[in-house]
């Protein structure tokens, strides 16, 4: 496989300045085809806030667009919201969507994984042998894990005795299912690595969501945090309020707590070990499998950089890079909402680059983030942010963003409208 | 006579100035849609904007930006946009069909 990948490495970098010659006659033929004129194929790899956004807007925005869609999972289900599933306050029924919408505007919906890209012959290829041609490719993969970095961490995984919650889907239900199981008087750990991580925020909420049931459910239960940062990296004030206010006694936060190894329940940290009934760590995180498959990953030998103007990949030019995979600009954080707003970006350069015109030379990106710190009251972060052209970043706007001033019920209604309304913008 | 002039030249000119990009006012309305729903057409507790007037809008994004208006997250958002921008969405969100 490495050794096949490198030789495609080299005649891609051969075949690239070929490709641009033949691309205008590719482009030709598709504009003459019977069905009518069409503006060419986009394939889509990630059914998720990126993908599923792109291929919708793509759809909206461009008329006669080839759009196919190419996902591993049957539905949807979202990691927002999915805190509430493990608090037991909402099921998994609420948190998944169907790809009806997407199918029903057009868009070609094809259930599979991708095994490799060949970015010089524009093919995607699947699992189940099929290949896919495309004239622009978009991935919007999010993360893997980097299970290497704690010891029997991988192992631990792979017993199933050992849940991240990460992703939401089956390990949601299974992190519920060892919470339920566990008795009064049990010890829940969290292990939170080190930032740069998927949804800034989500584990401080999980934290209270679990406190929540517990302290309900089997009050002479434990939350312990263990953070691997110096300190709480969202909402700080108001998650640190949310500790002392409602889980007082119930949940301890400990910074600068990295794990280090995992053996059985115990998590073995620097200097000392703890052991947990249910222990849930969040691994430290890295672009995921298919960007490294694809040549994506160029910065930190982690993330895919991009061109913030269209969304393209910094190392593989025609392929677009979406959501918690790319190396962000400062200040934006990995997050759903943000893989949105990039999918919308994308689209819209996309469907200029194939017409062959200019793209928005001043794109506009925002951000919004709520939290349940109970089972209904909520604390948010927002920011917008503005192209910066002299840098060629996006950058947060000074004056603008900020987070409550104090945990409230009236946005508690709004979080649950908030993912109503951002499912729908996805999946139609 | 005169007014029939000063308005076709306003419309041009305001065309000229926004000519470098058609879909401008479209993509910058597209930021809002995660919460206020695509197009405008928003669920839930959230306040639908298709087929607002544009004044209105505009009106609303000042008075949050000025603090007038009082809001648990509007107010930090608002003040991330330029008040072009906020007349570019405007318009674009009063030109949309709400949906029933």
């Amino acid at each position: 496989m490495n050794t096949k990948s490198k030789s495609f490495e080299s005649t891609r970098r051969r075949l690239l300045t070929a490709g641009a010659a033949w691309g205008g006659l590719a482009l030709a033929g598709c504009a003459s085809a019977p069905s009518g004129p069409s503006l060419g194929r986009v394939v889509i790899v990630g059914g998720g806030f990126g993908g599923s956004t792109a291929a919708r807007y793509l759809r909206m925005w461009g008329g006669n667009i080839d759009v196919t869609l190419v996902e591993r999972n049957l539905q949807f289900v979202s990691c927002p919201i999915s805190n509430l599933v493990v608090g037991g306050f909402k099921q998994m029924a609420d948190i998944t969507r169907g790809y009806e919408g997407l199918a029903a505007m057009g868009v070609k919906v094809v259930q599979g994984d991708v095994t490799a890209i060949d970015a010089a012959a524009k093919k995607v290829r699947l699992a189940s042998g099929a290949e896919l041609s495309y004239d622009r490719l978009i991935v919007s993969p999010g993360i893997d894990f980097m299970n290497e970095q704690v010891g029997g961490l991988a192992a631990a995984f792979d017993s199933g005795r050992l849940v991240h919650g990460w992703k939401a889907g089956p390990q949601t239900v299974a992190l519920r299912k060892q919470l339920t199981d566990m008795a009064d008087g049990g010890v829940y750990a969290i292990s939170i690595p080190k930032v740069p991580y998927r949804c800034p925020p989500g584990p401080y909420e999980r934290a209270c969501m679990v406190a929540a049931y517990l302290k309900e459910a089997k009050p002479r239960s434990k939350v312990l945090v263990l953070d691997a940062n110096p300190e709480v990296q969202s909402k700080k004030a108001l998650f640190e309020r949310a500790f002392a206010q409602h889980y007082k006694g119930i949940l301890e936060y400990r910074p600068n707590a990295e794990l280090k190894e995992v053996s059985g329940n115990v998590a073995k940290l620097e200097f000392e070990d703890v052991k947990a009934d249910v222990l849930n760590v969040v691994p430290p995180q890295r672009a995921a499998d298919l960007a490294r498959t694809a040549g994506l990953v160029n910065i930190n030998n982690r993330w895919a950089g991009v061109n913030w103007l269209t969304m393209e990949s910094t190392a593989r030019p025609g392929i677009h890079v979406l959501g918690d995979a790319t190396f962000p600009a400062p200040l934006m954080p990995k997050s759903g909402h943000m893989a949105n707003q990039h999918a919308k970006v994308a689209a819209a350069a996309v469907i200029q680059l194939l017409k062959g015109e200019a793209v928005n030379a001043t794109p506009v990106v925002m951000n919004t983030c709520y939290s349940f710190v109970t089972a209904k009251d909520v604390i948010h972060v927002a920011s917008v942010h503005q192209y910066d052209a002299a840098d060629k970043t996006f950058k947060t706007v000074a004056g603008s963003g900020g987070v409550s001033a104090a945990a409230n019920q009236i946005e508690g209604r709004y979080a649950l409208s908030w993912a109503d309304n951002i499912w729908t913008d996805m999946l139609g | 006579m005169k007014l029939w002039m000063i308005a076709v030249g306003l419309a041009v000119g305001s065309m000229g100035a926004h000519a470098q990009d058609a879909n401008l006012a479209r993509n910058l309305a597209a930021t809002c849609a995660n919460c206020h729903g695509t197009n405008g057409n928003a669920r839930g507790d959230m306040k639908p904007l298709a087929g607002l007037s544009a004044d209105k809008i505009i009106a609303l994004v000042a008075d949050y930006k000025s603090g007038a208006q009082p809001a648990t997250i509007m107010h930090q958002i608002a003040k991330g946009y330029t008040d072009e921008q906020i007349k570019l969405v405007a318009g674009y969100f009063a030109a949309q069909q709400p949906k029933k």
